[in-house]
This record gives structure tokens, sequence and C-alpha cells, in this order.
């Protein structure tokens, strides 16, 4: 930078600046900007209705225990049995997308375009609607709990099924020779040495499963639920409701995120570990 | 014969081993060395012709794979270890699965085999904390946990580190001198001329020369023979007329034909050879 030809010294001469004068400047005025932005909030916004209305300690106090034993139990245990549901029906349909019987792969790839095409919530109205309405006095086995596993599940299969037909792929085909040598059957080569292997590829995606089954959960009140059957956010906006204040939707929220962050953390830590491994 | 759809890789192959005898099979890349190996547990399937293993066809529609591959050892160019489990596990999973052997009766059939290859300390690491010597001295301890009787070696050493063939190579020296059925696909010429009670030499999808290690290392009959135990015994040496010079700066003006001619490289006057990769 010192030695600069005489033409080069001569532009920046214009404005009386050398390079990281200039970009010390631009520094300065993004600082500058941030800093303004937010003494203007602080001074304009009107804290004392904000905190009445989003941190209302009387109102989130109110919620407990019930939004802990009720609207958290449930939203885990919606996200617990669908993710079940999906991780069987996506192994299944993973392997029939892999399997070398032509109808078979057919079938499983039909499955997973529909599904993946097709909104949740539509799933959702189909199993709980549609279903019943075609088929007068049909029960579904497990009443309501089995509708909202079958109708998250069966969307969220469409999208393990692909994690898992990936990871299975992921696994080096001399794995499978090396079992095959040593007098393994297909399947027994499959089920000991391949389908382990692949789990661990796939735990860090199937955690962000988990994390969007979390939030889709939210979606099993169009089912129409009894009040023993609120998840989180339907027991937040039930709440707001009642309480006329927006402060159950804060706590609902700060809830999700109890779920969430700490799954989030565990996909970064199980992806820096398994780079690390290969 | 066994054809890979246009390609023909294996032709007219009539080789006999006989129980106790240690064959290397050498040859240039392409040659069909790693094929005619694979074909004979079937890991590839023969287009035609007929492959016997003691007195079971191997080639047979109805034999029971699985049954007659557990008397026939494999070791691997890449080891192909499962990295899933612990050392101990890699050698007692298909005996106990596969053979039905009790667990105790597993163990210590494999912990004698890993103190047969000098790794009985580390039976409780994973493969990925160990060399690439010592996964493929466990890869031998995990066949010969099978009470194989014929043991494949598909370029054992080849994956290697120089300072660690010799470990691998002793362990396999040792198994020949008790009496093991061997074939080796290598290029280890050392070993071949020490171990091998018979040497074939294969270029093109043919055996070309076969015989004992002094004929046909150390005396070969045939040109192609020649030249390549030439190149492969003298690396550094280049042939005279095949230096990769800077060919534009030194090529003559104009080419005729004769030129051409006389820079082919025909190691076998009429005998032209279909290659294809491994």
């Amino acid at each position: 930078m010192a030695t600069t030809t005489p033409e080069k010294s001569e532009r920046p001469a214009k404005t009386g600046m050398t390079r990281r004068q200039r970009k010390r400047l631009s520094l300065w005025i993004q600082y500058a900007i941030f800093v303004a932005i937010v003494l203007f909030i602080v001074f304009t916004a009107n804290w004392p209705q904000l905190k009445e209305a989003f941190f209302n300690v009387d109102v989130a106090a109110r919620m407990f225990p019930r939004v802990i034993t009720i609207g958290l139990a449930n939203t885990l245990l919606y996200t617990v049995c669908s993710f079940l549901f999906g991780l069987l029906v996506g192994i299944v349909i993973a392997l029939m997308r892999l399997s070398s019987v032509g109808p078979y792969r057919w079938v499983a790839t039909a499955y997973v375009e529909l599904f993946r095409g097709l909104p949740a919530l539509l799933v959702l109205f189909f199993v709980a609607y549609g279903i019943p309405n075609a088929f007068p006095g049909f029960e579904f086995p497990g009443g309501f709990l089995g509708q909202v596993t079958v109708g998250l599940g069966l969307t969220a299969a469409a999208y393990m099924s692909e994690t898992f037909r990936a990871g299975i792929q992921a696994v080096p085909k001399g794995q499978v020779e090396a079992a095959r040598t040593l007098g393994m059957s297909s399947g027994r080569a499959l089920v000991t040495i391949v389908l382990p292997q692949a789990f661990r590829i796939v735990i860090p995606p199937l955690t962000n499963e988990i994390i969007l089954l979390t939030k889709d959960s939210s979606l099993v009140y169009v089912l129409g639920v009894t009040t023993q059957q609120y998840e989180l956010t339907k027991f937040s906006q039930d709440f707001l409701n009642k309480a006329v204040n927006p402060t159950p939707l804060v706590v609902g929220g700060l809830l999700y995120l109890c779920i969430t962050l700490p799954l989030s953390q565990l996909v970064r830590r199980l992806e820096i570990r398994h780079a690390r491994a290969r | 014969m066994k054809s890979f759809g246009p390609i023909e890789v294996l032709k007219h192959i009539n080789l006999d081993i006989h129980a106790g005898e240690v064959v290397c099979v050498i040859g240039p890349s392409g040659s069909g060395k790693s094929t005619l190996l694979r074909c004979v547990n079937l890991l590839e399937t023969p287009t035609g012709g007929k492959i016997f293993v003691g007195n079971d066809e191997m080639t047979d529609p109805d034999v029971d794979i699985d049954t007659v591959r557990r008397r026939i050892g494999m070791v691997f160019q890449s080891f192909n270890l499962f990295p899933h489990l612990t050392v101990l596990r890699n050698l007692t999973v298909a005996q106990t699965k596969v053979l039905k052997r009790s667990k105790e009766e597993a163990e210590k059939i494999a912990r004698a085999n890993l103190e047969r290859v000098g790794m009985a300390h580390k039976e409780d690491a994973f493969p990925a904390q160990l060399s690439g010597g010592q996964q493929q001295r466990i890869a031998i301890a995990r066949s010969l946990s099978m009470s194989p009787e014929l043991m494949l070696f598909d370029e054992p050493t080849s994956a290697l580190d120089p300072e660690l063939v010799g470990e691998v190579l002793a362990v396999m020296k040792g198994l020949a001198a008790e009496g093991m059925t061997m074939m080796v696909v290598t290029h280890e010429m050392s070993f071949a001329r020490d171990v091998a009670d018979r040497v074939v030499f294969m270029d093109g999808g043919y055996i070309v020369e076969e015989g004992s290690p002094d004929h046909v290392i150390g005396n070969p009959q045939h040109e192609r023979t020649k030249s390549f135990l030439a190149r492969v015994l003298n690396p550094t040496a280049v042939p005279l007329g095949d230096e990769f010079g800077a060919p534009l700066a030194e090529a003559p003006a104009v080419i005729t034909d004769s030129d051409l001619i006389d820079n082919e490289l025909d190691p076998m006057p009429g005998f032209h050879s279909t290659r294809s990769p491994d």
C-alpha cells in the first residue's frame, strides 16, 4: 500500500483519505445507523404497555402448571407418536425404493412424491374427516391419538424415507461385499451391517425431522380437540382469549424453543462429530 | 467368460488351484485379475463357464451361495472392516450370526486369530483408531475366524503406506507356511517370488503365462510378460523411445506413416487385447 504508483495515489486524494481510512469510516457509519435505530426504539416504545401485554407475570403465572401438564405434554406426545410412526413407515418405504422388485419401487416412489407434495394440513383433514366420511362407522384405531399419529406421520414418513434412502446408499458397497463373503445372506447383511451404519448417518437429519414435527403438531387443533387434548399452540391461543392478553403466546413460544433449541444444538454437535469421524 | 455389457473382461480362463497351493495373479490394471478373483466367490457372476470350489459348482444356479461362501475367505484392498463394531465384534459377528457358534466359542476363536496376526491387544478398539496395516491384519483374522478352506486376497497391500506393507505380507507368509490355499492378486513381485507356488500373469482378460515364480518372474517367455515385469521391477527405468519428453517441441515437421508404426508400442504382436478398467 505504501508503494502506490503516482496515478493511483492521486485518485483517493479527491476525498483526501487513504483506503484504510475510508474502510474505517464506512464501518463507523454502519455502527452509527444500528445505534440510532436501537435508541429510537428504546425511547419511542411504550415499555410499560409492552410489558403489560407480552410479559404479564400475572397472566403467565395463571397458565402454570396446566401449560406444562396439558400443553407441553400433549405437544411432546403427538410429536413422539407421529415420529415413531413415520420412522417405521419411512424405513419400509426406503427399503421398497431400494428394492430390486419394480412394483415395490414404483409404489414407494409414488408415496414419496404424493406426500411430499401435499400440505400436512390436508393430510390431517383427510385422516380425520375424509376417511370417516367415506366409511361411516369406521373407528380409527387409537382414537384421537391414532388420527394424530397417522395424520402427521404419513407426511413425515415421506421425508424420512428419503433421508433413510440417502443414508443406506451412503454405506460403502464394500461393507455389503465383506458381509456377504462372510456368508451372511443379503437380509442379514442389511440388518447387521448396513442399517446400523445408515442410522448413524441419518441421526442429524432425523433430529431435524423431530423439530419440524414438533412445530407441525400445532396443526392438530383443526381436528376439534377437547381441553384435555390441547397442545401448546391451542392451549396458548385459548388462554389468550380468556385472559384477553397476548402473554400466553409468548409463554407458548418460549416452551417450543425449550424443545427445539436443544435439539438443533444436538444436531450441530452430531454433525461436527460425524465430520470428525470421517 | 465374464462380460460387462459389451466388453468381455475374461476370456478362455482355465485355472486349477490345488489344496494348499499359493497362486499369485499378476498383471496390469484392467487385465481382469480382480474380476477373476471376484468370480471365484461370485461377487461377480460369470456370464459363461463354470467355477468349482472343492466339489461345489459355484456357478450352479441352485447352489446355496451363502453356504459355499463361508468356506471362502476374502480380503479386500480397502479392508472393509465394519466401522460400527469393535475389533472383537468384527471377528465374532459372522461366527455367531452365520455359523451359530456360541458367544464364548466365537470369542475364543476370534482371540486366537487376533493373536495369530499380532493384534490381540486391540480387541476393544474401533477400526478407525487403527492404522491401515493393522486394519488389514484384522480383516485377515476376520476371514480366518470363519475357518475357510480357501483365502482370496484382492490387492491386500495396495491401499497401504509403504512402511505398513511388510506387516501384512508377513501375516500372509505365515498363512502360506501353515498350508492355507491362497489366491492372491498382487503387485508385490517379491512376495509372489518368495511365497507363491505358482504365478499367473494376466493381460487383456487372458491368462498369458503361468508357471513357477522362477519361470514367470525370473525367466518370462512372453513379450507382454517381459515388458510388464521390466516396468514393475524397474519403475524408474524408461525404455528408449518411450520418454515423456515435450513432443510438440521435438516432433518432426512431417509425420510419416513409418514414424507412427515405429513409435507405437505393441508388446504382443498379433495379440490385440480388449482392456477395460477393473
